[in-house]
């Protein structure tokens, strides 16, 4: 015999009420949608996944030519294309993560129509998904990374790796928050959607990916906090200096990061769960 | 005490019109009001829900509904386009939220709005089964014990595992309808997914539900523009008009009262319409030497055309023809002559004078009277017409003119 469980359904609904159990309940939902992503993406391409280690290896070179070659900007005495390399498949993660989460709301208004399942399914998924991706990304940065320590370059990864799951977290948080606050702003008015096109751009030169956060302390000088507020710039640091040896690693600059992570995260659940209600009627 | 649904005083908002630098004025008054702790004011002023009037931009899509449904009830809900069907639905669903009232349910409920919702073409037919199951509500365990069932049901089994975007429309939906059929909620709400396969299809999935909710003691609500599945399949319906609750009763009753509002629009009704006393087989006004055509020109002499049939043994039979406009208000009434109807069966005419209506919709009620006191059958709006201005010669006033009618009067010149 099932319990039957009673359920209600009214206008309003506690600000605070954000039903983790369920969202625990559709586990396996968070999961096929994971696959579907991972799957379907690259079908019907002959390349298929190897899409996924070409787009790093382009940009990289393409930064190598112009940020390294052209305007010379230092790289902290470190080869550049790992430089580069590393600092783009971790900015990846985090403004693909950004950019698809905060179109949850348009872009799967279709199913959302239709069914009812807790919404934060969607987002979640694209977060773990996009970790797929970041993993097989990274891949080919370590083995550049170990052909390069093989040819004898000046890179010492050292112990603070292990902190490194800790910062892909951080980063998950980071992007899940703004991601889920910016979508549900743009369930009524989408002017938000076209600031993210061009704001993710500009948030890519306000991070430490195309020089070191050195050279930003030394440029800047006493604007340098400027530059430290940007969530971003702890995690592209610290994973530098975890894997290569050179970047600033701070304890208090990676928990100012964590901080602002909570907070993003625990505003951007409110305007979730706020705007999951009606959304259909405005989307 | 043993309902399994209840829907307490539900309404549901809409704002009409775009969402644009104006809708961001209307947000703000909201929050200021409530953060003075005030209702929104903008529910006070919604309208109800007539498409061709107008009006302002906030409209009640559902205006309190109330209902109970019982454990092991298939309940049909009618209505015509627009009534607040597809809305109830999406507030049963989750979809979206009610604006004011609750609805309580003991049980889960699944809903099938579409089907295949959330399929992706490039997947497999499994792969498709595990997903929209899980976004209907089913764990992978739950599924993966009922796949050979829902794979036998589909019957696409030689088409497992292949992406779905190489099947067939048919397959597709019949795959789709397999995993929403083997969910197992205590309440199903569907809306017309079956008006895409084919009669087969229809007939099995009809099937489906009615032993979901016999064996299973499972509540079904089901939405249907196709009434002889409704009368197949429902033992009560209810009737929705222009987002409230207009009628609730057993099947066929619902269905009766869902026709005679729905003729609303026709000048003529070929079809019998009556009870164990009289019938008609044909009610109809046209214009004179035309055909039935709707609208009538304002300047045409018209006519009603009733055919009939007495079943009973009443002799002294008359009707009273009532004629309004869609406001209701009534404008004419008029009486036959007594004895007329002195037939089992006949064929009446009834003559309205040249240029008798003005321009507008109207509506008509007919009633038979027996003994010049007792009415054995009436129909309010039993149908409907519209009549438009003749061409008019240029230079002449081509406005519209109020008053239901223009019927030319005789002039005398006294000097």
């Amino acid at each position: 015999m099932k319990t039957i469980t009673e359920e209600l359904i009214s206008p309003k609904k506690n600000l605070f009420d954000v039903n983790l159990k369920e969202i625990w309940r559709y586990r396996d939902l968070i999961l096929l949608f994971v696959k579907r992503d991972f799957v379907a993406v690259y079908k019907q391409t002959v390349l298929g996944p190897l899409w996924f280690v070409i787009q790093p290896i382009f940009t990289t070179l393409i930064f190598t030519v112009i940020f390294g070659q052209l305007a010379s900007i230092p790289t902290d005495g470190l080869p550049q294309v790992l430089f580069y390399m590393c600092g783009i498949s971790t900015w990846n993660y985090f403004s693909e993560c950004f950019t698809k989460t905060s179109n949850t709301f348009v872009t799967n208004a279709n199913i959302f129509g239709k069914v009812y399942f807790p919404r934060l399914v969607l987002p979640i998924s694209t977060v773990i998904s996009c970790l797929l991706k970041f993993f097989i990304q990274f891949s080919l940065f370590l083995l550049f990374l170990i052909y390069y320590i093989y040819m004898g370059s000046n890179v010492t990864p050292n112990a603070h790796v292990i902190v490194f799951p800790f910062i892909i977290l951080i980063m998950a948080g980071l992007a899940l928050g703004l991601g889920i606050i910016i979508s549900s702003l743009t369930t009524k008015y989408r002017d938000f959607q076209f600031l993210i096109v061009f704001g993710v751009q500009l948030l890519m030169y306000a991070t430490p990916i195309v020089y070191p956060l050195s050279l930003a302390k030394e440029k800047l000088g006493d604007y340098y906090w400027v530059a430290k507020l940007n969530p971003m710039s702890s995690i592209i640091e610290a994973t530098k200096y975890a894997f290569l040896g050179q970047g600033e690693f701070s304890w208090g600059h990676i928990f100012y990061s964590f901080s602002v992570m909570l907070i993003l995260l625990f505003i951007g659940v409110l305007f979730f769960n706020k705007v999951e209600q009606n959304f259909m009627d405005t989307v | 005490m043993s309902w399994m649904l209840k829907i307490e005083n539900v309404s549901k908002m809409y704002r009409l019109g775009m969402i644009d630098s104006s809708t961001i004025q209307d947000d703000l008054k909201a929050f200021y009001y409530k953060l003075r702790g005030k209702e929104n004011p903008f529910l006070k002023i919604g309208e109800e829900n007539k498409r061709d009037t107008e009006g302002g931009d906030y409209v009640w899509a559902l205006k309190n509904i109330n209902l109970e449904i019982e454990k092991g009830e298939i309940l049909g809900i009618v209505g015509k386009n627009g009534a607040g069907k597809s809305t109830l639905l999406k507030l049963l669903s989750k979809v979206t939220k009610p604006s004011q009232g609750t609805i309580r349910s003991r049980g889960r409920i699944a809903s099938l709005l579409e089907v295949g919702t959330g399929f992706h073409s490039e997947l497999s037919g499994r792969d498709n089964i595990y997903l929209n199951g899980a976004i209907l509500g089913m764990s992978k365990r739950e599924i993966t014990s009922k796949l050979d069932e829902i794979i036998d049901f589909s019957g696409c089994g030689r088409y497992i595992d292949t992406p779905v975007k190489r099947y067939s429309s048919g397959m597709y939906v019949r795959l789709a309808f397999a995993v929403a059929a083997h969910l197992d909620p205590e309440i199903l709400v569907v809306d017309e997914v079956l008006a895409v396969g084919d009669v087969e299809f229809q007939k099995k999935a009809i099937g489906k539900m009615k032993h979901i909710s016999r064996e299973g003691g499972r509540t079904v609500l089901f939405v249907s523009h196709n009434l002889k599945s409704i009368k197949s399949l429902c033992s009560k319906a209810i009737l929705l008009k222009n987002g409230m609750l207009d009628f609730y009763g057993n099947c066929s009753d619902t269905i009766d009262k869902y026709l005679e509002t729905d003729l609303k629009e026709n000048n003529f009704l070929d079809k019998e319409i009556g009870n164990k006393n009289f019938k008609f087989n044909f009610i109809g006004l046209k214009s004179q030497n035309k055909t039935y055509q709707n609208p009538i020109i304002r300047i045409d002499q018209t006519e009603l055309v009733l055919e009939y049939e007495n079943l009973s043994d009443f002799k002294k039979i008359h009707f009273t023809i009532k004629l309004k406009g869609v406001d209701d208000n009534i404008f004419l009434t008029t009486i036959s002559p007594e004895n007329f109807i002195s037939e089992r069966k006949g064929k009446v005419k009834m003559q309205l004078p040249k240029g008798y209506f003005n321009e507008g919709d109207f509506l008509l009620d007919i009633y038979v009277i027996r003994d010049k006191s007792i009415s054995i059958l009436g129909f309010e709006n039993i149908i409907g017409f519209s009549v438009i201005a003749e061409e008019i010669n240029i230079g002449e006033y081509s406005g519209t003119e109020k008053g239901y009618s223009r019927q030319a009067m005789t002039w005398i010149k006294e000097y």
